[in-house]
C-alpha cells in the first residue's frame, strides 16, 4: 500500500471562473522514501492539490469527489481534530516564501519548540531545538535559535522552515516550490538537503515546482499538470527523456538551454555604444538618533563596454547590484562617481533636461508585467505617450502604436483595451512595444522573462531575438538565470556584491569559468546533467 | 461604471445613505418653494408643538417655522460640507503629492508642519479661527478647511510613497515625462480612490464642525443653521422639545447618510477587500 494515494479528486472552482474545477478527475501515488514532483505551469492546480491533501483549500473551494487515502485513511473524511492532529505530526508542509510562513515577532527556537509543544512533545524542545537546526545544516544552531526571523537569509528562513516541518518525523512531506524565491546557488543547497534528509528518514515528499531544471535535480517519479489534470506521469528518467503528451514535451522544449555552445555566434561590430568605468553606487542607510548610518556599495567600480548590434547579459543573484547597474545606465538612480559615455557623451553629469534626447536612445523594458503598466491607461495611449511626450503628433504616435502592436504579434483591437484584460506574456509585449515606440538603439531588459511562465517565457526570448535582428538593436539584458542569458547573450557580465567579476563571450565563460563565483553559479544550475531531449536526442538522465 | 454601480449597490448601507443625501440635497435646492419667504419670518404663535396651526414641525420661541428652518439650514450645511471639503482637499492632496513624490527633505518638512496641525485640538482651532475673522460662512468654510486637511495630506503622501517606486511611474521617467505630468496623469488617477472615500467623510466632519460652530453662537449671522436651531431651543428644551429634537435628527441622518456613502464607495472602489478570503 502507498503511502499517500489521491484518486479522482476533483475541486470545484467559485463560479465565474475560467473553467469549473480548479482540479479533476487526479490521481496521484506516493510511496515512502520517494519524491514526487508535480509541475506545472501557473494556474495549472498543482498548488491546489497540495492544499487539498493538507486540507487547507481557501474558503469557497470545495472538493467535489474523490479520495486522498494517507496510511489507509481519507483525509477528507477525518473530523477536523483528527486531521489538526496528524498535520504536523505526519502531514507537514514547507512553503514558497519563508519570510511570510515565519512569525516575524517570535524566535525561530520558539516557533520550532511550539510546532513540538501542540503535538505534546514540548518536553524535548531544549533538546530537539538545536538538533533539528543542525540537521538542516544551520551554523552555530544555538545562536540561530535565538534569533527572529528578520536576521536570517532567505536561505537560512527555508532551512528553519524545514527544521520546523521535520520537528516530528513526518511520514508525508509537502514542499509548495520551496526554493523559487531563493538564489541559485541556496536553491542547489536547499534541494540537496531536502533530498539528503529524505533518503535518512524513508520520508514521502510531494515536490510541487514549475522548474524542470529542479525536477531533473531531485524527482523520482513526475507528474506533469495542465490546465487543473495530470497529463503525464511516470518515472523521472522517462518523463524527461521521453516525453508521450504533447504538452510535456511543449514544456520540456520550452526550457532554456543553458548551453551556449550550440547557438552559432553573431557577427557584432566593434563600433562602441556604451562604455562604463569605474561607475559607483552606494545607498545609505540611516542609522537614527543613536548608531552610525550603514553604506552598501551596490555597484562598486563598474567597467562594462557594449558594441553596436551586441546582446551584453549582466548576471548575478539577487542583491549583486545587477539592477542597480541598469537604473544607473538610464538614470533612474544616479550614481555618484565614474563616467556613462554613451555615443561619446558623458550622461552622468547631465541635467534633466540634457538627458531628454536620450530617453529617445536608450529605453528599458521592466521586470514585472503587472506592475509596469498604469492599469488606468489604455495599451494604445501607453505605447504612443512616450512619442507624444517628444513631441511627435498624436495621430502619428498612434498610428506607430498599432503598426507596434503587430510587431509584437498583439491584434489591433487591444488598443483600446486596459492592461488588466491581458496576460502576463500578453503585457510583456505591451511594455516591449512601449520601449520600441521610442525607436531606441540601446534596449535595458531588467529580468524581462523571469515573472512569466516557461512556454512564454520561451515566447518573449523569441520575440526579442527576432526584434534585436531586425531592428538592430543593441540590448543589455540583467537577468538572474544563467539559462535564459546563455540563450539570448553573446557576452555575459557577472556580477556578486555590486562588482563584476568576470566577462567574456558568453561561451568561454559557460564553458570555462575563471572566477570561483562563475563557477559556483554555474555548478548551481538546476538539472545542469540533464539535456532536454527535444533539442539534442541523447539520452543524458541525471541518475542519482 | 455599471460594474461600480453594482459593487456600490450590493451595500444594501450605502444605497440608504444615497437615498437620504439626495433627499437632503433635494430639500436644500428646494428650500425656496417649499418655504417662500425668509426662515427668520415669523410664521405663527411661538411655542406651537409640531402638528398645530399649520406648522408641520412645530415653531420656535419667536413663532418662526422649525421646518423652514431645517430645510434652509440644509443650504448651509451642505454648501459648508462641500466647500471646505474641497478646499481641504486642495491643500491636502498638494501637499500630501509633494511630500510622497519628492521625498527626502520636503518629506521631513511638510510631515513636521502637518504634525504641527495635528497636535492642536481642531475645534478649539477652529473656534478661534472663526472668532479672530468674524463668524460669517466664508470664515466658517477657511477654518473648516484648514482644520480639517492634514490627515488627507497623511493618505495621499502614502498613496505616492507606495505608487511612486511602482514599475509603470519608473517606466513613464524613462519616457522622459516631466514630473509634473508623471504625478498628474500616472499616480494621482491610481491613487483617487482613498482619496474620494475620505472626501465623503470629512464632508460629514465638516457638516458636524459648522453645526458646533453655530450652536455656540459663531454661524453666520444671516444664514439660517442646523446648529443655530439647536442652539436657539437648548434653553427651552424642556418646554419645548421639537426645536432643538429636529434639527438634531437633521444632522444626525445627513451625517449617517455621508458616512454610509462613504463606506459604500470604499468598497465598490476596493473590490478585493470586500472579498477576502475567496479563491483567487
Amino acid at each position: 500500500m502507498s503511502l499517500l494515494e489521491v484518486s479522482g479528486l476533483t475541486v470545484a472552482l467559485p463560479p465565474g471562473g475560467d473553467r469549473p474545477n480548479a482540479v479533476e478527475g487526479i490521481d496521484l501515488t506516493l510511496d515512502a522514501g520517494e519524491i514526487l514532483c508535480v509541475v506545472g505551469e501557473s494556474g495549472s492546480g498543482k498548488s491546489m492539490t497540495a492544499n487539498a491533501t493538507m486540507r487547507l483549500l481557501a474558503p469557497g473551494l470545495a472538493v467535489r469527489s474523490g479520495s486522498i487515502r494517507f496510511d489507509g485513511r481519507d483525509l477528507l473524511r477525518l473530523p477536523e481534530e483528527e486531521m489538526r492532529r496528524l498535520r504536523g505530526a505526519r502531514l507537514a508542509m514547507i512553503f514558497q516564501e519563508p519570510m511570510t510562513a515565519l512569525n516575524p515577532l517570535m524566535r525561530v527556537g520558539d516557533q520550532i519548540a511550539e510546532a513540538l509543544r501542540v503535538h505534546g512533545a514540548g518536553n524535548d524542545a531544549a533538546r530537539r531545538v538545536p538538533e533539528l537546526l543542525e540537521a538542516v545544516n544551520l551554523p552555530d544552531p544555538r545562536a540561530i535559535a535565538r534569533s527572529h526571523p528578520f536576521r536570517l537569509s532567505g536561505g537560512q528562513r527555508q532551512r528553519v522552515m524545514i527544521a520546523m516541518a521535520l520537528a516530528l518525523e513526518p511520514a508525508l512531506l509537502i514542499a509548495d516550490e520551496p526554493t523559487t524565491a531563493l538564489d541559485v546557488t541556496t536553491q542547489k543547497q536547499i534541494l540537496t538537503l531536502i533530498r539528503e534528509i529524505q533518503q535518512r528518514r524513508g520520508t514521502g515528499v510531494m515536490f510541487i515546482t514549475h522548474d524542470f531544471g529542479v525536477v531533473a535535480e531531485i524527482a523520482d517519479r513526475v507528474a506533469v499538470m495542465q490546465r487543473g489534470r495530470i497529463v503525464e506521469q511516470g518515472p523521472a528518467a522517462q518523463v524527461l527523456n521521453r516525453p508521450e503528451h504533447p504538452y510535456t514535451r511543449a514544456l520540456i522544449a520550452a526550457v532554456p538551454q543553458g548551453h551556449a555552445a550550440a547557438r552559432p555566434a553573431r557577427s557584432v561590430s566593434t563600433e562602441t555604444i556604451l562604455q562604463l568605468s569605474g561607475v559607483r553606487k552606494t545607498y545609505h542607510r540611516a542609522g537614527g538618533w543613536f548608531g552610525k548610518g550603514v553604506a552598501v556599495p551596490a555597484v562598486a567600480d563598474a567597467d562594462l563596454v557594449l558594441h553596436r548590434g551586441e546582446t551584453l547579459g549582466v548576471v548575478g543573484e539577487s542583491g549583486s547590484g545587477k539592477s542597480t547597474l541598469a537604473r544607473c545606465v538610464i538614470r533612474l538612480v544616479t550614481p555618484e562617481q565614474g563616467e556613462i559615455l554613451f555615443g561619446g557623451t558623458d550622461l552622468r553629469p547631465l541635467s534633466r533636461n540634457a538627458w531628454m534626447p536620450y530617453r529617445r536612445q536608450i529605453q528599458m523594458v521592466f521586470q514585472d508585467p503587472f506592475a509596469s503598466l498604469n492599469p488606468r491607461r489604455t495599451v494604445g495611449e501607453a505605447i504612443a505617450e512616450g512619442p507624444i511626450t517628444h513631441g511627435v503628433p498624436r495621430d502619428t504616435a498612434l498610428a506607430k502604436a498599432r503598426e507596434l502592436l503587430s510587431l509584437v504579434q498583439l491584434p489591433p483591437e487591444a488598443m483600446n483595451r486596459y492592461p488588466h484584460e491581458f496576460s502576463g506574456g500578453q503585457r510583456q509585449r505591451i511594455g516591449i512595444a512601449r520601449a520600441l515606440a521610442m525607436e531606441p538603439q540601446l534596449l535595458i531588459a531588467d529580468e524581462p522573462v523571469s515573472a512569466l511562465d516557461v512556454s512564454v517565457q520561451a515566447q518573449v526570448l523569441a520575440l526579442l531575438t527576432d526584434l534585436r535582428e531586425r531592428l538592430g538593436l543593441t540590448m543589455l539584458f540583467i537577468t538572474h538565470d544563467l539559462r535564459v542569458a546563455a540563450e539570448i547573450c553573446d557576452r555575459v557580465a557577472v556580477m556578486q556584491r555590486g562588482r563584476i567579476v568576470e566577462q567574456g563571450p558568453t561561451e568561454q565563460v559557460f564553458r570555462s569559468p575563471r572566477h570561483p563565483y562563475t563557477k559556483a553559479l554555474l555548478d548551481s544550475v538546476p538539472g545542469r546533467g540533464w539535456v532536454p531531449p527535444v533539442a539534442h536526442g541523447i539520452d543524458l538522465a541525471k541518475s542519482e | 461604471m455599471s460594474a461600480f454601480l453594482r459593487r456600490f449597490a450590493r451595500n444594501r448601507g450605502a444605497v440608504v445613505g444615497a437615498v437620504l443625501l439626495v433627499l437632503v440635497i433635494g430639500m436644500a435646492l428646494f428650500a425656496p418653494l417649499l418655504f417662500p419667504g425668509s426662515p427668520w419670518d415669523m410664521a405663527g404663535a411661538p411655542f406651537q408643538p409640531p402638528g398645530e396651526d399649520g406648522m408641520l414641525l412645530g415653531t420656535d420661541s419667536l413663532g418662526r417655522d422649525v421646518a423652514a428652518g431645517i430645510a434652509y439650514g440644509a443650504q448651509v450645511s451642505l454648501i459648508v460640507g462641500a466647500v471646505s471639503t474641497a478646499v481641504a482637499l486642495l491643500i491636502g492632496v498638494a501637499l500630501g503629492a509633494v511630500a510622497g513624490y519628492l521625498g527626502g527633505w520636503a518629506d521631513d518638512a511638510i510631515m513636521r508642519f502637518t504634525e504641527f496641525f495635528q497636535t492642536i485640538p481642531s475645534f478649539v482651532l477652529a473656534i478661534l479661527l472663526v472668532a479672530i475673522f468674524t463668524p460669517s460662512i466664508a470664515s466658517i468654510i477657511v477654518a473648516i478647511a484648514v482644520v480639517s486637511w492634514p490627515p488627507v495630506t497623511r493618505v495621499v503622501r502614502a498613496e505616492f510613497l507606495s505608487l511612486r517606486n511602482r514599475e509603470f511611474v519608473q517606466a513613464a521617467e524613462v519616457l522622459g515625462k516631466r514630473p509634473l505630468a508623471i504625478v498628474l496623469t500616472d499616480i494621482l488617477p491610481n491613487a483617487l480612490s482613498p482619496i474620494i472615500v475620505l472626501a465623503s467623510l470629512m464632508t460629514a466632519t465638516a457638516i458636524l464642525l459648522e453645526s458646533s460652530l453655530s450652536f455656540l453662537g459663531l454661524g453666520d449671522p444671516n444664514m439660517m443653521s442646523w446648529g443655530f436651531l439647536i442652539g436657539s431651543g437648548r434653553s427651552v428644551i424642556r418646554l419645548a422639545w421639537w426645536m432643538s429634537v429636529f434639527p438634531g435628527l437633521a444632522i444626525f441622518l445627513t451625517v449617517l447618510a455621508l458616512n454610509l456613502v462613504g463606506e459604500g464607495l470604499s468598497d465598490a472602489l476596493n473590490p478585493r477587500l470586500r472579498k477576502r478570503g475567496a479563491a483567487h
